[in-house]
């Protein structure tokens, strides 16, 4: 069975590898488009930084469970329903951290000097090429940023993971949800030893990127 | 000019903020000067060519293609125009060394030829010992030279300059007209260069475009474009420095001349004679290199204008001296060499003559 320290690691780093792939065109869209409704999408992607994450949560369980419309298309699907599933923390961790990827994604993208990029423009390359070769390198810092965000914030998750997965050891069991159940059930020790890896990883996440951002002449706030 | 086919043909309608752009004209294989006043859509010409901006009404070809068409609803995407563009900002791609900028526009030739093109092109722009170093690592001459060769190794139909030499000082700006130009020779491409720089207008080009608030009011040969009567802030922008309001006095038809009365002075010029009757208000223009300074009264001169004055500042510019000299109440701004002000060893409080032949004093469209 996956202990609920590595199940934390495994979330946070699907949530986060999806979150580059989904994240990027996103981002890439907001920092270029002239679309004058941009800012409504703006904020809906920076919700989840002021929503409780119990809100999140419960509409998410709604939509999930098998009464909802996402929710029985997935039993259909699979068999099983998408909440109290690792599948359905996936789902729920990526919106949960959204705005933490895609805001300096954006913001990264959208600091590349424009000038550079109808250079390259002029000088024949298409839109695609000129995205790999100048403005994803220049956005790199930024981007890995937003990767990091992304996956620090998704390891340290609560309320969504306790509405939406339950607490299933080894599914949806994460160290954050053991730390709680271990406390309520006076297991001191255990929780204890389990704050401390959570502490000990997510320091370690921080000087590590601090480091490589120092080397690249960049900060992570 | 030849009666050949235009390589470029240009008609733009396009609507600025101030006035709408509204040119056209029709370019073969020469290097064109567009010059005028900043802010009188030089920049907007260029960026409809290039394909940055879009004409509302108008069509744009280059040797025959459409690039662009309002009426056929054509508009060729910026990457497939063939159209080279270089501004003030050299815009080097920063993480990419000298020989991977250059070599960026090459991706579709094979390895062999895109390298015998990059050296070479690093060869005639004198960057070869560049070709490793990073942007930031090297001096902004340095890397316009970089961007120049970017753009024209990958053989545009037309190049599209934007004032790409004026961050930099006398010396460099020569060199890289001097590199640029023996380019252009060998390979004959059209080059529409942007400036408000008079004499680089001069050294460029056998034909100049005027333009002022989105129009174009001149085309030809430098020298017949910038002796006609011009608007004022063309008038400051090419080096004309001396700008005096005036009441015509007297008019003299038969010898083609008019004097003229300095507003508000008792200052006298004899000037060329022009539409206008005594009694009306003119502005003139005289350019500070073309007043002569003399140290005696001179005699037996055929310039009609001899006034005395007093030097009031000795200033020193890059390759000459600016003198101010007050006749009257009325302040001259005159150019002469470093050899010249040694020579007659002219002193600040120094009393002098000007001397202005009467063919120097311009008027200036009201």
């Amino acid at each position: 069975m996956i202990s609920p320290l590595l199940l934390s690691v495994k979330l946070a780093l699907v949530t986060s590898v999806l979150l580059l792939a989904l994240g990027l065109p996103l981002a890439w869209w907001l920092a270029f488009t002239r679309f004058r409704l941009r800012f409504l999408l703006e904020a809906v992607v920076a919700l989840p930084i002021v929503l409780p994450p119990t809100v999140l949560g419960f509409y998410l369980l709604l939509t999930f469970g098998s009464r909802g419309a996402l929710g029985a298309f997935w039993v259909r699907l699979t068999g099983h329903t998408l909440a109290f599933s690792f599948e359905g923390l996936v789902v729920g961790s990526v919106l949960y951290s959204l705005p933490f990827a895609v805001q300096p994604f954006t913001a990264a993208l959208g600091s590349v000097d424009r000038k550079l990029l109808t250079a390259s423009a002029s000088l024949g390359a298409s839109a695609w090429r000129t995205f790999w070769r100048i403005t994803f390198p220049l956005a790199l810092p930024g981007i890995i940023t937003g990767f990091a965000l992304s996956f620090a914030h998704t390891l340290g998750e609560f309320g969504v993971v306790l509405m939406l997965g339950g607490n299933i050891p080894g599914r949806t069991q994460t160290a954050s949800i053991a730390i709680y159940d271990n406390v309520q059930n006076l297991d001191y020790a255990t929780a204890g030893r389990q704050s401390l890896m959570l502490l000990a990883i997510s320091f370690a996440l921080l000087v590590l990127i601090n480091a490589l951002s120092r080397r690249n002449g960049w900060r992570l706030r | 000019m030849s009666t050949t086919e235009a390589v470029l043909s240009v008609k733009i309608h396009l609507p600025l903020q101030q006035f709408p752009l509204e040119c056209r004209f029709q370019a073969h294989h020469e290097a064109i000067v567009l010059f005028g006043p900043s802010g009188a859509g030089k920049t907007s010409v260029l960026d409809c060519i290039a394909g940055f901006r879009w004409p509302t009404r108008g069509e744009i070809e280059l040797n025959g293609r459409t690039l662009f068409s309002s009426d056929n609803g054509v508009n060729v995407a910026v990457r497939h125009r063939r159209v080279g563009y270089l501004s003030q900002q050299p815009a080097l791609f920063p993480h990419l060394n000298v020989r991977q900028n250059i070599e960026y526009g090459l991706l579709d030739l094979s390895q062999l030829e895109r390298e015998s093109r990059v050296n070479s092109a690093l060869e005639h722009f004198r960057i070869t010992s560049l070709a490793a170093s990073k942007p930031a690592a090297i001096s902004g001459g340095e890397q316009q030279r970089v961007a120049l060769a970017r753009t024209l190794v990958c053989e545009p139909e037309l190049l599209l300059l934007d004032e790409p030499l004026s961050a930099l000082d006398l010396t460099l700006k020569s060199l890289l007209l001097e590199l640029l130009f023996d380019w252009q020779r060998d390979r004959g491409i059209p080059m529409l260069y942007v400036t408000h720089d008079q004499q680089e207008a001069y050294s460029l080009s056998r034909r100049v475009l005027v333009m002022e608030k989105g129009k174009i009011v001149a085309d030809g040969e430098p020298r017949a474009v910038f002796s006609a009567p011009f608007s004022r802030e063309r008038a400051a922008l090419s080096g004309y420095e001396n700008i005096f309001e005036a009441v015509i006095v007297e008019t003299h038809p038969a010898l083609g001349t008019m004097t003229c009365r300095v507003a508000g002075t008792d200052l006298m010029l004899e000037s060329p004679l022009a539409h206008k009757a005594a009694g009306e208000a003119a502005s003139l223009a005289l350019r500070a290199g073309d007043i002569l300074v003399a140290t005696v009264r001179p005699s037996g001169i055929s310039a009609r204008n001899i006034l005395a004055g007093q030097i009031e500042a000795i200033e020193d510019r890059a390759g000459m001296v600016e003198l101010r000299v007050v006749c009257g109440k009325t302040t001259f701004r005159v150019h002469i060499t470093r050899g010249a002000l040694q020579n007659l060893e002219l002193q600040c409080a120094q009393s002098v003559w000007l001397i202005i032949k009467t063919h120097s004093i311009q008027f200036l469209r009201s």
